[in-house]
């Protein structure tokens, strides 16, 4: 049901029925260390490259599910995913061999949301959607930066891309499990922000207008949420997000977090923490989920974020353009 | 918010990079770097006393590239640079980091179109500009000669 133009009730629930995370080496030493279902040796993971490598993550997490589960490739109607790599090659080769119908979607780092919104949709007419995203440090950072092996200093406002991926399965029948309930579709909100290295204050306003529609539009405070949670906008991003949504009357200092500032621990020095489009789905998959299913925490709207840039816009002049969708979950 | 405030506000609330502490450290660790090149010059001197100083340097220049070569094949490189920032990327051993790093990272895409083809990204800029450099340095000099 339309509640205005960007936001949607959902008049049947669809379920989270199922989650699985799998998290690279460095994560798992990060705060969520007792929450992830699996954890990478090494960045390489078996592999020759380090884009094989996320492939056979992706793979991995779905086989896992699926395995939880007692479920076959053919029980999924929908493969819906995406990663950060160009063209979508990570999720594209990840469903090659699974036979499902597949749709890759990119929203940078707000990729999850968008599977999620779009597999709410597409259950209408379905019995089971699969969404996915993953990211990779050393993909990321040879697609976006520079070879890893150069010796260079990061900026203290840079993030590091997270190594994981997060799946789930949404369904109509788990009554017993987490259920989304509204979404709200972003806008793009480009406050002209040129610093690179500088992602969450590129993105915080696209954040902070989507949590404020999401609210208005569900005549609701921030305080009828246990948590708002955004994807990766890091500590000075979340700091900021605070700065403006107080800025639009939303007092919630206290409820708003972000995943990529909670992923590492200070001692990690990572910077302003993670980041990534693997980096909401691991923390959703493993933390939050759990969370959740123990009824710790009962209603969040979970708020992933992404920058809409490439290598090259920067270079050529254009600024970095934020968005963020909202879907609010409860239990 | 309008655009002009919203910039400002991120210039204001930007964590600035701590320039005593990362001068201090590429000050400390470039030093060390220049150091070791000229213990290799005097080196060199003492057990090749038939060569001139000019071949001496070359000698110097082609060990602190080898140097930086294998640190960086053995992946220590970037970690000295994470610390050092300019100290190692400034000295000779930081260009052979800038060349051996995308060789070795564009290897997968093959030989021709990856290592060799990607070898320069980062240090092309370098090579052409002390080329323009160099050229435009011998006119001015060429000039003042004819004067």
């Amino acid at each position: 049901m339309r509640l205005s133009r960007q936001t949607f009730l959902l008049t049947k629930p669809v379920y989270i029925a199922s989650t699985m995370s799998l998290a690279g080496p460095y994560e798992a030493k990060g705060n969520f260390k007792d929450f992830f279902d699996y954890v990478m040796e090494d960045d390489e993971f078996n592999e020759k490259s380090h884009e094989l490598a996320e492939i056979k993550m992706q793979k991995y997490v779905v086989s896992k599910l699926l395995m939880k589960n007692n479920l076959e490739y053919k029980d999924i109607d929908l493969y819906l995913g995406g990663d950060l790599i160009n063209q979508l090659t990570v999720t594209s080769f990840s469903a090659k061999e699974t036979n499902i119908p597949y749709f890759g979607v990119y929203a940078a780092c707000a990729t999850f949301a968008e599977s999620l919104i779009v597999g709410c949709n597409m259950l209408l007419n379905m019995d089971r959607v699969l969404c996915i995203t993953s990211s990779h440090f050393a993909t990321a950072e040879r697609q976006y930066r520079f070879p890893l092996e150069l010796g260079t200093q990061p900026t203290p406002a840079s993030q590091w891309t997270i190594t994981g991926s997060g799946a789930l399965i949404l369904d109509k029948t788990s009554n017993n499990c987490p259920k989304i309930v509204a979404y709200t579709i972003g806008k793009i909100v480009d406050l002209e922000c040129t610093d690179v290295n500088n992602m969450g204050m590129a993105m915080a306003p696209g954040a902070a207008d989507t949590i404020e529609q999401h609210l208005i539009s569900r005549n609701q405070s921030a305080k009828d949420y246990d948590l708002i949670i955004t994807g990766d906008l890091g500590r000075l991003g979340r700091d900021t997000l605070d700065y403006l949504l107080k800025e639009k009357n939303i007092v919630a200092t206290n409820i708003i977090n972000d995943c990529g500032a909670m992923i590492f621990n200070k001692k990690q020095k990572r910077g302003q923490g993670g980041s990534g489009a693997g980096c909401c789905s691991l923390v959703f998959c493993s933390y939050l989920y759990k969370l959740l299913l123990s009824k710790d925490i009962h209603r969040i709207l979970f708020v992933p974020t992404g920058a809409l840039l490439s290598k090259d816009s920067p270079l050529q002049g254009d600024t970095i353009p934020g968005i963020a969708h909202a879907i609010e979950i409860e239990v | 918010m309008t655009i002009k405030e919203y910039k400002e506000y991120v210039k204001a609330h930007t964590q600035k990079t701590n320039e005593v502490k990362t001068l201090t450290l590429s000050f400390i660790v470039g030093g060390i770097i220049c150091t070791i090149g000229q213990g290799f010059l005097e080196l060199y001197k003492e057990i090749l006393p038939t060569f001139d100083e000019l071949k001496i340097g070359s000698l110097v220049s082609v060990t602190m590239i080898f140097i930086g070569a294998l640190l960086t094949g053995l992946g220590l490189y970037d970690k000295i640079g994470y610390h050092a920032g300019g100290g190692s990327i400034v000295p000779i051993t930081g260009f052979a980091n800038s060349i051996v790093a995308p060789a070795m990272e564009f290897n997968k895409e093959g030989i021709i179109l990856g290592t060799m083809a990607k070898m320069f990204v980062i240090a092309g800029p370098i090579i052409v500009s002390a080329i323009v450099y160099s050229v435009l340095s011998g006119l001015i000099f060429y000039f003042i000669g004819v004067i």
